[in-house]
């Protein structure tokens, strides 16, 4: 048997490709802060979800038929007869809802710990535009099943161009190759899902890692490790390599991560309609409008606001831009935070009251949009101003309203907020 | 921190809840899927009274193997259309045809319990009515107007809607309880037509998810083995 010397294969390749200092820069000397808590697994979890949904998509891609006379039957096909179709499927249709899960605690905890805030603008800037794409590629993703509520809710979604002023009807369009949601729609869109969007937001995924390689992780505390560093080594007191401190430590939330994934796939793979809705179970008809159209449950938000915003001129331009806005406010949120601290560990009560007026409207928000405007029914006529409208809608209007507060606002209570002093060094145990 | 995560819990528990409120029309159909006889006996409910108007054709008949049927069993008993065991359930009524005859075509019904639930299959399939303004002379409480004929009404009887009840008028080949079995067993197939991966997708869940619990210990101690030294 040859001897084989790994160190000098090593060094072969390491002069043609520097996969060692690679390795050093990003893993083992890449110096975290020590003072994680659970809610920085969300960010490697969103990885792991990736590639997750890319394995199982090329899976799926090889039985299914992106055509609208086999697309349904197709995905039958690979939930009875490919062996373990059902499994790939599930984990497929899962691992959308919990990419959408994972996403929104990772931006939960960006928001928190003020992670966009200088020096790591563009690494949050690049973040929503991953959000964005993820959004267009799950609608994408959600026309291929070819069930009442992928082509209902397609329609829906793509008849908001058409409220864009003077070009919508030609837009909405192109936008659909057809004069409704057809073959031509779904052959689009199934290359969007799996060609288009897969890539850019793989190139995107890369430049968001590199933004933080380079600035380095923030911490629940928000104090730069970099401004304390060891004299002799110039390493930072308060960080640890990545490898092996953090690769174990996100091995116990990639495993919790798992166990809910697994609990979902065979125990509960619809969760009740929200994962899979029920009606998209009967294939698309565009002659039969379903009584209730809802998006799946992580679009629902967006969707509540849409409908709270009441038409203009009998145009429903406003609604669709006011959606717009909720998602496209994000990016310039490094810019409204005037606070001196980052954490919400340092800031005042006022910032505290506006982040829980925002989390609850944003969740309620999202149960409105999953069920019928007149869930709650009607207010008496006899009140002035709003009878006779329906109640959920004025819900909905005031929790717009708060949502759209607490970014709109953000410069002025950020700023007379009361602060609290910031430690030097990083708080551990 | 306490006060959102609070108010997060309550956000979810609270909509689901209202949510879990069913449609009060509707009976609790109480199937159960390692019932195998129960299945076959809806299977053999299924192909002799539905499988001529209604397709299932993203199901095939050696399926029918999960439930403990033999191949031989379904060639001799349950093939009517085709004589390969490994064919579709298709059927051979005319969709355009069928459209004139009803109105309306009878849908595909392999996923329907997946969109309609076990309960609505099951009170649907039990008050039927008649009704001589419709064109058939039957009409559904559950799903009013529905173009179906009432297909089981030689097994269940004629019933009438006096005063919003239902009342048994003419009495049927059936008992009120074998025909609430019959319907019972029919939905049961139903539901495992509409997911027949069911049956064993729970059973390797408690493998994988034994698993990953034993793993969870391991990758803990793991953990804490590496950051001993971190102070």
């Amino acid at each position: 048997m040859q001897k084989t010397n790994k160190s000098s294969l090593m060094n072969w390749v390491d002069e043609r490709l520097p996969v060692s200092s690679f390795i050093k820069n990003h893993l083992t000397e890449y110096y975290a802060p020590k003072n994680f808590n659970f809610l920085y697994f969300f960010g490697a979890l969103a990885i792991v979800v990736f590639v997750l949904q890319i394995l199982t998509g090329i899976f799926l891609t090889m039985h299914y038929k992106p055509d609208a006379l086999h697309a349904f039957a197709s995905v039958e096909y690979i939930m009875r007869d490919v062996s373990f179709g059902w499994l790939i499927r599930y984990m497929h249709s899962t691992g959308a809802s919990l990419f959408f899960v994972v996403i929104y605690m990772h931006m939960f905890r960006a928001i928190i710990y003020g992670s966009y805030k200088q020096p790591r603008e563009l690494l949050w800037i690049f973040g929503v535009l991953i959000f964005l794409l993820l959004m267009a590629e799950a609608f994408f993703g959600y026309l291929l099943p070819w069930g009442q509520m992928s082509y209902w809710g397609a329609q829906v979604i793509v008849n908001l161009f058409a409220a864009v002023p003077f070009i919508g009807p030609d837009l909405a369009e192109w936008v659909r190759g057809d004069y409704l949601i057809s073959d031509a729609t779904l052959n689009r869109f199934f290359a969007f899902h799996v060609i288009a969007l897969p890539f850019a937001l793989a190139g995107l995924i890369f430049l968001h890692l590199a933004a933080l390689h380079s600035v380095g992780s923030n911490n629940p505390d928000g104090v730069e490790i970099k401004e304390s560093k060891d004299k002799k080594t110039g390493i930072p007191i308060d960080g640890i390599p990545f490898h092996p401190y953090y690769t174990v430590k996100d091995l116990i939330g990639l495993t919790v991560f798992l166990i809910v994934f697994a609990s979902i796939i065979f125990f509960m793979p619809e969760v009740g309609g929200y994962f899979l809705e029920h009606n998209n179970f009967v294939p698309a008809d565009p002659l039969v409008t379903p009584a209730h159209i809802a998006p799946v449950w992580y679009f629902t938000p967006f969707y509540s606001i849409l409908r709270a915003v009441p038409p203009i001129l009998n145009s429903q331009f406003p609604g669709v831009a006011a959606m717009g806005a909720a998602v496209l406010i994000l990016f310039v949120v490094p810019w409204l935070d005037k606070s001196k601290v980052k954490s919400i560990r340092y800031k005042g009560t006022l910032y505290k009251k506006w982040l829980t007026a925002f989390v609850v409207s944003f969740i309620f928000l999202g149960y409105l949009g999953t069920v019928p405007s007149n869930v709650w029914g009607q207010f008496s006529n006899l009140i002035p101003g709003i009878g006779g409208m329906d109640v959920a809608t004025f819900v909905a209007r005031v929790l717009t309203l708060i949502y759209f507060s607490f970014f709109v606002l953000m410069p002025w209570y950020s700023r007379v907020d009361k602060t609290k002093p910031v430690p030097k060094r990083v708080t551990y145990k | 921190m306490k006060k959102i995560i609070l108010s997060i819990i309550l956000g979810i528990i609270i909509p689901s809840m209202t949510l879990a409120s069913e449609d009060a029309r509707l009976m609790k159909a109480n199937i159960n899927l390692d019932d195998q006889e129960s299945l076959q006996r809806g299977a053999r409910n299924f192909i002799n009274y539905c499988l001529n108007c209604h397709s299932a054709s993203y199901m095939r008949y050696n399926r029918l193997n999960d439930i403990g049927l033999s191949n031989e069993e379904i060639k001799k008993n349950l093939l009517f259309t085709t004589d390969k065991v490994g064919e579709l359930m298709n059927i051979s009524m005319d969709p355009v045809e069928a459209k004139k005859w009803f109105g309306a075509n009878p849908p595909n019904l392999t996923v329907t319990a997946r969109s309609r639930g076990k309960d609505w299959i099951y009170s649907y399939l039990r008050t039927f009515y008649t009704d001589e303004s419709r064109s058939l002379g039957w009409n559904n409480l559950v799903y009013p107007n529905a173009a179906m004929p009432h297909v089981l009404w030689e097994l269940q009887g004629t019933q009438e809607l006096i005063d919003g009840k239902l009342e048994l008028v003419k009495p049927g080949l059936l008992s009120k309880q074998e025909y609430d079995q019959f319907v019972l067993d029919t939905t049961n197939y139903m539901v495992f037509m509409s997911e027949p991966v069911k049956l064993i997708r729970q059973k390797i869940g408690y493998f994988v998810i034994g698993f990953l619990l034993v793993l969870l210990v391991l990758v803990i101690n793991l953990k804490r083995e590496f950051w001993k030294d971190i102070k």
